[in-house]
C-alpha cells in the first residue's frame, strides 16, 4: 500500500488541524507517527481512514481517496483511543460485526486474543474497564490482518504487563503478515524499538520523517571539557544543552558529524530527540512573539 | 544471548556485538545454526528490520552465512575473524580509556603492572 499526501489542509471551522501536510509512506513496516498533544496525529490518521473529508489538498491511498470509498477504506482498520464501538454491543458482537467489515479477518485469531486479554464473549462494551475496552480494539486492530493497520495510543488503562503482551503480538502478527502498521503514541521509550521509521508532526506540518537508523547516525550526544565541546559545538547546529561542574553536554542534529577527538560521544534516545526537537520550536515560537 | 540492550548505542550493532561474543565464547561454533531475525525482533521487542541489520552486519563480514530458506549459520572461520578483530580494537576500547583514568587517579605503572602480571600469573 502507499500512502501520499499533497498539501494536505484540515480545518475545524477556523481551527487548523493539518496545514499543507506533504509525505509519502509505503511498504510493509512498522511506524511511528509522533507529536505533541494537537499536533494533527489523529486528524491525520482519520483522514487515512476516510472518516471526514479534507478541507484542502489531497490524501492518497493507492491513488485513489479513501473519503466514501468502501472498496478502498475496508482495507485500513483505525483503532482511536475512544469511540470505536457502540456501548450497546457485546464483545462477542464487536468480533462478529469486524468480521463482516474487513475483509481479510481471522476470525481464529481473534478468539484467540480475547482468550489472552481474557475478555468475556457476553460483556457488554459499555461495562468494560478502561484497559479491557483497549484491550478489544488491540484483537480486533490485530485480527483484522488490514493492509494498513492503524493505532492512535490503543493502550489507555492497560496495565505495563498487557503493554508488553501488545508489543510481543504486534511483533508475531506483523512476522506472520507482514503490512503497514502505523503506531502513534507518547510512550515512545516504549515503543521506540519496534519502529522502522518515525513520523514527527508538529503543529500540523511534517517535523520530520525518518528511518530509525537515519535519525540515530543524524545526531549526536557529546560531552567533554565545556571549551573543547563548545569549540566543537559553535556554527553546528545545537538542538540540546546543558552543563554541570565545567563539563558541558550537546546534541548535534543534522551534521555530519566526524568522531571528535577527547570527547565523549554517545546517543540520545528517539523519546530524548523527540523532546529536544519539539521543545526547540517551542522556544523559537516564545521568541518570535 | 540474553544481555539487555543499552540506550546510547545502535540496537543493529548490539545485536551484532552479542552474536560475536557468543561465538568468541564458544557457545555458538561454526556451522552453528544462529536465531533468526524474527526470533530476535521478539526476544528483544524490537524491529525485525532492525535485528536483519545487525546480522547483516556479520554476514557482510563473512562471519554468518546464509543459507537461502534454511536459516543463518555460523561460518568456519568466524571465531578468527571476530578474534582478529577485537584485537585490533582491544587498544582504543579498553586499554586507553583505562590508562586515563589511570592517570586521573595517579596510579603508578608499577601497580597497573602488578595486577596485570597477577592474572596472567593466575594462568588466565
Amino acid at each position: 500500500m502507499e500512502i501520499r499526501t499533497n498539501h494536505l489542509t484540515k480545518k475545524y471551522r477556523k481551527e487548523v488541524a493539518l496545514d499543507d501536510l506533504s509525505f509519502q509512506l509505503s511498504g510493509d513496516k512498522i511506524v511511528g507517527l509522533l507529536g505533541k498533544n494537537g499536533a494533527g496525529k489523529t486528524t491525520l490518521m482519520r483522514l487515512l481512514a476516510g472518516h471526514f473529508a479534507q478541507t484542502n489538498g489531497e490524501m492518497l491511498i493507492n491513488q485513489e481517496s479513501p473519503f466514501n470509498n468502501y472498496s478502498l477504506s475496508k482495507n485500513i482498520c483505525l483503532i482511536m483511543e475512544s469511540n470505536n464501538f457502540h456501548d450497546k454491543f457485546t464483545v462477542k458482537d464487536i468480533l462478529k460485526i469486524s468480521s463482516k467489515f474487513y475483509p481479510y479477518w481471522d476470525k481464529e485469531y481473534a478468539e484467540e486474543l480475547r482468550e489472552v486479554f481474557r475478555l468475556k464473549p457476553k460483556k457488554k462494551v459499555k461495562t468494560l474497564s478502561k484497559g479491557m475496552y483497549s484491550a478489544l480494539g488491540i484483537i480486533v486492530g490485530l485480527a483484522s490482518n488490514s493492509p494498513i493497520t492503524i493505532f492512535d495510543e490503543p493502550y489507555i488503562g492497560l496495565d505495563a504487563a498487557f503493554r508488553s503482551t501488545f508489543y510481543d503480538l504486534l511483533l508475531e502478527s506483523y512476522e506472520r503478515n507482514p503490512r503497514l502498521i502505523i503506531l502513534s503514541t507518547h510512550l515512545i521509550d516504549e515503543v521506540s524499538k519496534l519502529f522502522e521509521e518515525v513520523v514527527i508532526l508538529q503543529e500540523g506540518t511534517l517535523l520530520l520523517h525518518e528511518s530509525v537508523d537515519d535519525l540515530a547516525n543524524k545526531h549526536i550526544l557529546l560531552s567533554g571539557n565545556k571549551e573543547e565541546v563548545e569549540q566543537f559545538a559553535s556554527n553546528k547546529n545545537v538542538i540540546h544543552e546543558t552543563s554541570m561542574l565545567g563539563q558541558k553536554t550537546v546534541v548535534l542534529y543534522d551534521e555530519t558529524i566526524t568522531d571528535p577527538a577527547g570527547l565523549k560521544v554517545s546517543r540520545a534516545s528517539l523519546q530524548e530527540l523527540f523532546v529536544y526537537l519539539t521543545k526547540e520550536e517551542v522556544k523559537r515560537h516564545a521568541r518570535a512573539n | 544471548m540474553t544481555e539487555r540492550l543499552k540506550e546510547d548505542q545502535p540496537i543493529f550493532q548490539q545485536i551484532a556485538e552479542m552474536i560475536e561474543t557468543t561465538i568468541v565464547e564458544g557457545e555458538l561454533q561454526a556451522s552453528d545454526k544462529i536465531p533468526s531475525t524474527n526470533e530476535f525482533a521478539k526476544h528483544y521487542q524490537i524491529n525485525p528490520a532492525t535485528a536483519a541489520k545487525g546480522i547483516n552486519l556479520l554476514v557482510n563480514q563473512e562471519i554468518i552465512y546464509k543459507k537461502r530458506g534454511v536459516g543463518m549459520f555460523v561460518s568456519e572461520k568466524a571465531r578468527d575473524i571476530v578474534i582478529k578483530k577485537r584485537k585490533e580494537q582491544f587498544y582504543d576500547q579498553y586499554v586507553q580509556p583505562m590508562l586515563k583514568e589511570a592517570t586521573r587517579i595517579e596510579l603508578s605503572e608499577e601497580q597497573l603492572t602488578k595486577w596485570i602480571k597477577e592474572v596472567y600469573n593466575r594462568g588466565n
